[in-house]
């Protein structure tokens, strides 16, 4: 039953092979036998999935199942819940519990989805393989000394290790995209404002974005289908209704124009990993795809930008864990100043307080203009790059990372060899646009990911490109376990 | 040697809006302790600003009554600092595209004159909560019902030249806020909160000096007295030839004097940047106009018309134009007696009196505008005299009812009757022997002098009520018919 993809699920559901009670019993057993292997879960909410188990399958039997009526689920443990810890996989936030849920919880709650738990992510969303958490590393189910990626490395990996058929995640500079792609999983990150940030613990405000981690295309397609919406509670939600990103999956991508950009493939990309995604996109010239050579000239600025512009923000987003009103509070402060420093000092992981301590500096006096505002002048360049690409493409494809996954404590040492991990992914964070990560292969029977960027609002479209792949590839299917 | 006071001010107005400024939490002023702080105010993860539209509108129609730019595209900032009742670790302001730009007002000075002050630019902000240091036995309580109610800052450019002058332009503010209905304007419960940066410079010099920022001077008077303090020791430390250090000081209304609160070399580097929860706001040009229609009448150009349309003196206009209470009390009054000139001298007179006395605003008085309107229309009848109406007043003033009610009830009314009067003249007169001798023999001129004794005897004898006229007329025949 662990096998089954979401539509198999729903299919299930509907079809009385199986009821939701059933699948998430299983799936909870299954958690709690093997997750020790992995730690992709902080918190199995066995209670609460039991209890939406069993309303779902007594709507199922009346016939009034909302579209994902009885679908197991997890949450990236960023995600707001009411009533159940919400860590950041932070020692600050061990103690909070929410009293709202994030909007798209409540999105996937009126879809009917049973939430089976919190998964495991980099402290704050900060770091690419999911070594920063306050619970754990997170291991790759492929390869336990392998890591799986970051931040949404507990998302990635539960799904990829058949304890969950999909999870929530979030993408701030590759957080989707760089785990699915580690782990042989298919995510997406929507464009900026599709999907709503309320409940959804800021990291970086302006690049911060939650999609799905599923097994294939048509199961990301029916989780975003649930979570994209309008949201007045979010300034930056764009006012779009909800949209049934399934209905075009079937459309044929004779004629569509694959965008190339040589930045990808230059120095720093792993030979092998270079092949399967050279051997994806001759499969999207066998159905029809058109491949054209274009050029992202800002790419190698990405990194930097990003490094000022989202350190900047999350130094302002984390200044309200001040130990005060919840989370982490030192003992027996002397003064406000002691409450501060140990309150902040004893709850934030290193990696936390490096990019606290980089924001901090790069909005000073004296500074602001030579980094804050140098960076949000490359962040136009960029977005401009990618403007002018799809005048000419209609998507971009290229490696979600330069090589496959690392094993673990590999570059704990080294930041900047950490940051280099998502040199393909933040261009797309930056400039606002969608992008997604699907399983290309294997080097070393370890999986590669191929990265799909699509234009503004282009989702439906993307999905329809990834599945068409998917149907005639299996690499998706490979499995972990 | 000749000094001049430069003074600047940072008004802060809390805008009267429903809700906070980017939460739906109410903004009302009293309730207990963080019962009106909600998940936003409270700053909890994953919480979002939304921006509430009317503090916009509120602050557009403030800008627009200033004569002032609005900015068509207004963007909110992050101010980062650590304190304990400022959930977020910042504020959240405008900085570089503030809503209202560079504009002017007219002040409006005691010696009858009047002259304009520059507004540099105006924001809208959110407010902090409040931290309470006593009764928590070394610790800090947090009070967060205040946290996120919306601000305006309206900062002006350096151009008053006394205390008097800066009254003079804060009492502007307050009048144009409380008019266009935006705040309630209340000082003494922080609803207008206003800083003053204080310099001074040798009369004829171009180049300002260095300024101290005086803080916690939350009334009109201290305003006036903390600036002239602050002056005083600015000119002292020149004369004596020092240099004045810049600085924010606290006015010590107890003891009259400013002290240093913090210097220069602490200053918080306030890291300000976009805020990138909150969009920039793009206004139209509609949007802006459709406003504009829909300001009320304001002060300046309510004056005007009381002048032209009631015939009263430009100081009288400006004093029952201060603010929109007293000039709907006196255009209500008016309505009903038709004296515009009796209704301002009661309203600036006894009224404004009363009102001081028990420290309460115009739209709390004990005499409501139906109630003086009676009154007037009984001393223009001749029912009452302008004396006899005091006492009138004073028992309206206690709840006894209206003006007839209490002319009525104490027997108040005017002795007009001819004989009654010619009665009680006569029986004064037949009682002051040595008063009509000293009448007979006196000089002519100095007779109408002397006959002040006998009205006052009449005037006794009646208990006030007799009218002042006819006691006269009655009075100057029977005397003069003894000589």
């Amino acid at each position: 039953m662990h096998q089954f993809t979401i539509a198999e699920i729903i299919r299930g559901l509907r079809g009385k092979e199986f009821s939701s009670t059933e699948l998430t019993q299983h799936l909870l057993k299954r958690i709690q036998q093997l997750d020790s292997n992995y730690n992709s879960f902080i918190t199995v909410t066995e209670e609460l999935a039991l209890n939406q188990a069993k309303a779902a399958d007594e709507r199922l039997a009346a016939g009034e199942a909302p579209a994902l009526c009885g679908v197991p689920i997890a949450h990236k443990d960023i995600v707001c819940t009411k009533g159940i810890r919400t860590s950041c996989a932070s020692k600050m936030l061990d103690n909070f519990i929410p009293p709202y849920n994030a909007t798209i919880v409540e999105n996937l709650n009126s879809a009917g989805t049973v939430t089976l738990g919190k998964t495991n992510m980099d402290e704050f969303a900060m770091g690419s393989s999911n070594e920063s958490s306050y619970y754990g590393a997170v291991k790759n189910p492929w390869d336990t000394n392998y890591v799986p990626g970051g931040s949404s490395g507990g998302s990635a990996a539960a799904v990829a290790a058949l304890l969950v058929p999909g999870a929530t995640a979030t993408d701030t500079g590759g957080s989707i995209r760089q785990p699915a792609a580690l782990t042989n999983t298919t995510g997406l990150k929507p464009t900026y404002g599709r999907v709503s940030r309320w409940g959804i613990v800021a990291y970086a405000s302006s690049l911060d974005q939650a999609g799905p981690i599923a097994r294939n295309a048509e199961d990301v397609a029916y989780l975003l289908s649930a979570m994209a919406s309008h949201d007045s509670k979010d300034s930056t939600s764009l006012d779009r209704p909800q949209a049934d990103y399934t209905a075009r999956l079937n459309d044929s991508v004779t004629g569509l124009k694959v965008g190339v950009p040589k930045e990808y493939f230059g120095e720093g990309l792993d030979g092998d990993t270079a092949v399967r995604v050279q051997d994806a996109l001759k499969e999207f010239e066998k159905l029809g795809a058109e491949l054209v050579d274009i050029s992202l000239p800002h790419t190698e600025l990405a990194i930097p930008a990003y490094y000022v512009i989202a350190p900047a923000e999350a130094s302002a987003n984390l200044s309200r864990f001040d130990g005060v009103r919840y989370g982490h509070r030192c003992e027996q402060p002397s003064d406000l100043r002691d409450l501060y420093m140990r309150s902040r000092g004893e709850g934030f992981g290193e990696e936390v307080q490096r990019r606290i301590l980089v924001g901090t500096y790069a909005l000073s006096a004296g500074y602001y203009d030579a980094y804050y505002n140098k960076a949000q002048q490359v962040r136009r360049l960029i977005k401009q790059d990618f403007m002018q690409a799809f005048e000419k493409v209609d998507v971009i494809m290229g490696p979600t990372t330069p090589s496959p996954a690392f094993q673990l404590g590999a570059k704990s040492a080294d930041p900047v060899a950490m940051y280099l991990e998502d040199i393909y992914t933040i261009a797309t964070n930056l400039a606002g646009l969608p992008g997604m990560s699907i399983p290309c292969g294997l080097v070393n029977n370890m999986p590669v990911g191929l990265q799909i960027t699509g234009n503004y609002l282009d989702e439906a479209r993307m999905l329809n490109i990834a599945h068409q792949y998917q149907q005639v590839t299996d690499w998706h299917k490979a499995s972990a376990v | 040697m000749e000094w001049e006071i430069v003074i600047g001010l940072e008004v802060h107005v809390q805008l009267s809006t429903e809700s906070k400024l980017f939460s739906g939490a109410s903004t009302r002023f009293g309730a207990a302790p963080n019962t009106q702080a909600c998940a936003v105010d409270l700053a909890m993860p994953g919480t979002l600003p939304v921006p509430n539209e009317q503090a916009f509108r509120y602050a557009i129609m403030f800008g627009l009554a200033m004569n002032a730019e609005i900015s068509k595209r207004s963007v909110f900032e992050r101010k980062n600092y650590f304190y304990p009742d400022l959930p977020k670790g910042y504020q959240t302001t405008q900085l570089e595209q503030p809503i209202v730009g560079a504009g002017e007002v007219e002040i409006h000075l005691e010696d009858g004159g009047s002259k304009k002050v520059r507004l540099h630019h105006a924001h809208l902000e959110e407010d902090a909560g409040k931290s309470l240091h006593e009764d928590f036995h070394g610790m800090s309580g947090i009070d967060l019902n205040r946290a996120g109610t919306p601000l305006i800052e309206i900062v002006s450019e350096p151009d008053m030249r006394s205390a008097a002058e800066a009254v003079a332009y804060l009492r502007k503010i307050h009048s144009i806020v409380t008019y266009l209905g935006i705040s309630d304007g209340d000082m003494s419960q922080g609803s207008l909160r206003c800083d003053a940066n204080v310099s001074v410079r040798l009369k004829g010099e171009e180049k300002l000096g260095t300024r101290t920022e005086l803080k916690n001077i939350n009334s009109f008077r201290f305003v006036e007295r903390a600036i002239k303090v602050e002056a005083e020791r600015q000119i002292d430390i020149l004369e004596d030839g020092g240099s004045i250090e810049q600085e924010t000081r606290l006015y010590d209304a107890d003891k009259n004097e400013t002290r240093s609160m913090r210097s220069k070399e602490v200053a918080n580097d306030y890291r300000y940047f976009p805020c990138p929860d909150l969009l920039p706001v793009v206004l139209t040009e509609e949007y802006i106009e459709q406003l504009r229609k829909e300001l009320p009448e304001l002060p300046d150009t309510k004056a005007e018309r009381f002048q032209s349309e009631f015939n009263l003196s430009a100081y009288d206009a400006d004093q029952l134009t201060q603010d929109r209470d007293s000039a709907e009390y006196f255009e209500t009054v008016c309505k009903s007696c038709g004296e515009p000139k009796l209704a301002a001298n009661w309203i600036t007179g006894e009224l404004a009196a009363l009102l001081n006395r028990k420290e309460i605003s115009i739209a709390e008085s004990p005499v409501s505008a139906t109630q003086l309107a009676g009154l007037i229309t009984r001393i223009k009848d001749n029912t009452i005299s302008s004396k006899i109406a005091k006492q009138v007043f004073e028992a309206i003033c206690e709840g006894e009812g209206s003006a007839d009610d209490i002319i009525e009830k104490r027997g108040l009314k005017q002795v007009s009757d001819t004989g009654a009067i010619e009665k009680m003249v006569d029986e004064v007169i037949a009682a002051s022997d040595a008063q009509v001798d000293n009448y007979r023999r006196a000089d002519e001129s100095k007779r109408p002098k002397m006959m002040g004794y006998f009205v006052g005897q009449i005037m006794k004898a009646s208990k006030g009520q007799a009218n002042p006229q006819m006691i006269n007329k009655i009075l100057k025949e029977k005397l003069d018919a003894l000589l």
